[in-house]
């Protein structure tokens, strides 16, 4: 292990990993630390969606920019990150979803996004399983261009070419302080050595909260458990990522066959809370099986969960903070972390190598929360 | 070609596994996403020691020290519609 670098990442997601290469490929000398393994946290218990369609304008800009950088990805690394375009299809249930779909399109379109509002009969020409009358929908919104990736792949590859640029990354180390002197991060202490570096880009997920505690920095995150599930393999039957906001379900169908989706268990409360539950069963074969009649002959094989880094107004922390010089955060991605990565990571890497900031960073700072009130993202899923 | 299957669900084969370990792949979590082992209607009850013990030979590390993936509900398949039945005279 190093003892000095330029920057150290805290976190081993696809965050922290994307950041990893885009510094290095800069010519950075970078240390990144992930307790577990890669892709051991929110990345690898994730639903794989690429949406574009949010409430919010710096949502929907990040995941557009997003979407044009995972069209090239695959070449950009060297490997197969699985990256498909089947579209997402958003549930309407409403007049008053309704009002807030058309409120979203009209600022998608505005920002070029490519989407539609249907009417209940188009819905089965985008997926053929699904049952309008059960989905108790009035129309839906439909992006084609928004689709998967595999996160593991993604994280995988990120990771490799970022070693492939001379990125030292290190599995199994936990880092267990930082030494803050003269307002500046100056140390971070891990299980397995200190090393001494300026900037500090904490990507840790669930643990961000604790490690900004390390540099006595107060984060606003709540962890709240999501559970998600996998079917076995069937032929392909559908391309599109389904999703409701009001019923909470997600679902598609990935590369290999299986379908894979979560819902949120009406009773669920905040919590560092691990353990499957058995409402979750029910209640998600229950929507799943309305949604999609036919599915009832389909076997689940599993069953996880996985934990959404929540903040108050649903969107994330990026960039510097007041009160500590070079501890970037990146964090606080409320559920939506793996496709907004590739401009996340590319913002950061702006910033931190360049002092570059922008629009979109200044907006998600951790600043916004004091005494502001902030917009909230309403397009939120699981 | 003769291939020894190590996964008979995901088809993967002693071949492959030893493969992804030489890409750099240590971790039996690593291996699993990226091979899928474990990942079918098996769950990783026949291949999982399988990788366990080759991984053993190509690091060098211990067996015991090897930690095995979160075992994950159901042990094994449930039907969606049997999982939606609100009680047992529904029919499905």
């Amino acid at each position: 292990m190093k003892r000095k670098s330029d920057v150290v990442i805290i976190g081993g997601g696809v965050n922290g990993c994307s950041i990893a290469y885009n510094l290095a490929k800069k010519g950075l000398d970078v240390v990144l630390f992930e307790k577990n393994y890669l892709a051991a946290g929110a990345t690898g218990a994730c639903g794989a969606g690429i949406r574009q369609q949010w409430s919010t304008r710096e949502n929907a800009l990040l995941a557009i920019q997003s979407v044009k950088i995972f069209e090239r990805l695959n070449r950009i690394l060297g490997q197969d990150i699985e990256f498909r375009q089947g579209g997402y299809l958003i549930a309407v249930h409403d007049s008053q979803g309704m009002e807030q779909a058309k409120k979203n399109v009209t600022m998608q379109r505005s920002l070029g996004l490519k989407v539609n509002i249907l009417q209940p009969e188009e819905i089965p020409k985008v997926a053929a399983i699904l049952d309008v009358n059960g989905m108790r929908v009035i129309g839906a919104t439909f992006c084609p261009t928004d689709g998967h990736a595999n996160p593991f792949k993604t994280t995988f590859a990120y990771a490799h070419a970022a070693r492939n640029y001379g990125a030292e990354i290190n599995t199994h180390t936990s880092v267990v302080g930082l030494k803050v002197a003269g307002k500046a991060i100056r140390t971070v202490v891990t299980d397995k050595g200190t090393i001494h570096t300026d900037v500090v880009v904490n990507a840790a997920g669930i643990d961000s909260k604790e490690i900004a505690k390390m540099a006595k920095v107060n984060l606003p995150l709540k962890p709240f458990r999501k559970e998600i599930m996998a079917t076995e393999r069937l032929a392909p039957l559908f391309e599109a990522m389904v999703i409701s906001f009001k019923d909470g379900i997600y679902f598609s169908q990935q590369k290999e066959g299986q379908i894979v989706g979560g819902i949120p268990i009406p009773e669920e409360t905040e919590g560092y809370k691990t353990m499957p539950t058995f409402a979750f069963l029910q209640h998600m074969s229950q929507t799943l099986t309305r949604y999609a009649p036919v599915l009832k002959h389909v076997n689940l094989l599993r069953h996880w969960t996985g934990f959404y880094d929540v903040t108050p107004d649903a969107r994330p922390i990026l960039g510097v903070v007041k009160d500590v010089k070079g501890f970037i955060q990146c964090n606080g991605f409320s559920g939506h972390g793996f496709m907004i990565s590739p401009m996340v990571s590319k913002l950061l890497t702006d910033l931190i190598a360049e002092g570059k900031t922008s629009e979109v960073l200044e907006s998600l700072s951790l600043d916004r929360f004091k005494g502001k009130v902030t917009e909230k993202e309403l397009s939120v899923v699981g | 070609m003769k291939r020894s299957i190590v996964c008979r669900c995901e088809d993967i084969s002693e071949e492959d596994v030893i493969q992804a370990i030489e890409e750099g792949y240590t971790d039996i979590e690593e291996l699993r996403k990226k091979l899928r082992i474990g990942m079918g209607p098996c769950q990783g009850r026949v291949c999982i020691q399988l990788v366990a013990r080759i991984l053993e030979r190509k690091t060098g590390k211990k067996i015991s020290k090897i930690p095995l993936p979160t075992v994950r509900p159901p042990l094994v398949p449930v039907s969606l519609g049997t999982l939606a039945c609100e009680n047992d005279e529904k029919e499905i």
